[in-house]
């Protein structure tokens, strides 16, 4: 077949601008891209202007091949817009609609300006059709792309969160771990646990793994290794919040800790109070016992 | 060659690294205290490295020694003021220097020194030659 389709797709876009315009917009709303609240129509009509406008432009120069140098700009513009609406929340489905629904207007304006010559129509529907499927997978990329930056980004951010040190008293330090204890992890933990030892002349440092979902021969590892690290440093540690079924768990994987473990926070620090020479004293009892002395 | 000096203090030898360690450094060390702590007949052996960046399992290891050695001529060994990337290598080195005792500066070390140095001559048992060499 020696019909272009691109001339006549160019043609079409170039004189029916307007209507495919209109038409789009008309099918986007129709398909609720705008009910979620997340996009203005005018900020939504200018996107689908300018994809238009850039589309046509890219067409002018001859080109149908989607990743040649003329679509440059198309490329940018579709990767801004799916880029923005991976962060705002947009689905998958919303995002992919906004490029295929301009399939539809397309076709239509292809059957108005070429009516009766079939051969014609169907040259231009196809490359239309292989050009706005190329658009529709990048946008789908950039789209994957952006939300995997998004969870790539909220994992380090959890695990930077999720790793404080706490000082409880005078050289008494807390550590509550949430989450799992993976190598990387383990070795932020140690790090923050270590300089704090050091900024808090610390002797004692308390390790709570409450928040620890699973404890198997691994992170017992992990925690084996902080508490050696530390010992080093010339501080002990203590282990509390090993939860019974935790327990269980390990004494049945046959994993052993070696250490001080103590069943809550508390218990543990009332152990830390004790080695460094202190105890808390209930003032009532206090005076309890004052009121008795002096009958 | 350069040595480590050791330094003598009541009871007690101090020996403080201020120096990039190499090995045979740390082997002249070794032999050093060994015959001070004979010597001098101290009980406690106080090593400071805070300011030692690097280390290697030869480091790890000859620590452990010097202190067995000193054990079996009856002096604790308190290394005190580790770094923390010194004291990370040295677990990813499988090196857990089980056998020494640590403290977080040179105060609370000799407080551990001093503790035993006291609970000996409470019991009458001080060592005879670290009190007539005074």
């Amino acid at each position: 077949m020696e019909i272009d389709g691109t001339q006549v797709l160019v043609r079409t876009i170039t004189d029916e601008e307007p209507a495919i315009l209109m038409a789009w917009l008309a099918l986007l709303k129709e398909g609720g891209s705008l009910q979620t609240g997340r996009i203005r129509e005018a900020e939504l009509q200018t996107q689908a202007k300018v994809v238009l406008g850039q589309l046509r432009d890219a067409l002018a120069s001859g080109q149908s091949d989607f990743g040649s140098e003329a679509y440059a700009s198309l490329r940018e513009t579709l990767g801004e817009i799916s880029r923005s609406r991976a962060i705002q929340g947009f689905s998958s489905t919303d995002t992919a609609k906004f490029v295929f629904s301009l399939k539809e207007p397309i076709f239509e304006a292809l059957g108005r300006t070429q009516a009766g010559d079939a051969s014609l129509i169907a040259a231009a529907t196809r490359s239309a059709s292989r050009l706005l499927d190329r658009l529709g997978l990048h946008t789908m990329e950039v789209f994957q792309t952006s939300r995997e930056e998004v969870i790539g980004r909220q994992t380090q951010e959890i695990a930077e969160l999720s790793t404080p040190v706490v000082r409880l008293w005078d050289g008494i330090l807390a550590l509550p771990l949430i989450g799992t204890l993976d190598s990387a992890r383990t070795g932020v933990v140690m790090e923050n646990l270590l300089q704090a030892i050091v900024d808090e002349e610390a002797e004692i440092a308390i390790i709570d793994i409450t928040g620890v979902p699973t404890v198997d021969t691994l992170v017992a590892q992990h925690l084996l290794k902080a508490i050696a690290a530390a010992r080093l440093m010339g501080a002990d540690c203590i282990i509390s919040g090993i939860r019974p079924q935790i327990a269980q768990t390990m004494v049945h994987l046959g994993v052993e800790l070696n250490v001080v473990s103590k069943a809550t926070l508390a218990d543990a620090f009332a152990l830390a109070l004790r080695r460094t020479g202190r105890a808390v004293v209930r003032k009532q009892a206090a005076a309890t016992t004052a009121s008795e002395d002096r009958r | 060659m350069d040595r480590i000096p050791i330094l003598k203090l009541g009871g007690a030898l101090i020996v403080t690294i201020q120096v990039d360690m190499h090995d045979r450094l740390m082997l002249a060390l070794e032999e050093d205290l060994t015959a001070k702590i004979a010597s001098t007949g101290a009980r406690g052996v106080l090593i400071e490295i805070s300011a030692l960046e690097i280390v290697d399992s030869f480091i790890g290891r000859m620590l452990d020694n010097i202190a067995a050695i000193s054990r079996v001529l009856d002096a604790e060994t308190v290394v005190v003021g580790m770094r923390p990337a010194v004291a990370i290598t040295l677990i990813e080195l499988g090196l857990n220097l089980t056998g020494i005792k640590t403290a977080l500066n040179v105060e609370r070390g000799m407080a551990m020194i001093q503790a035993r140095l006291d609970e000996d001559d409470a019991d009458g048992l001080g060592s005879t030659r670290a009190h007539r060499e005074d």
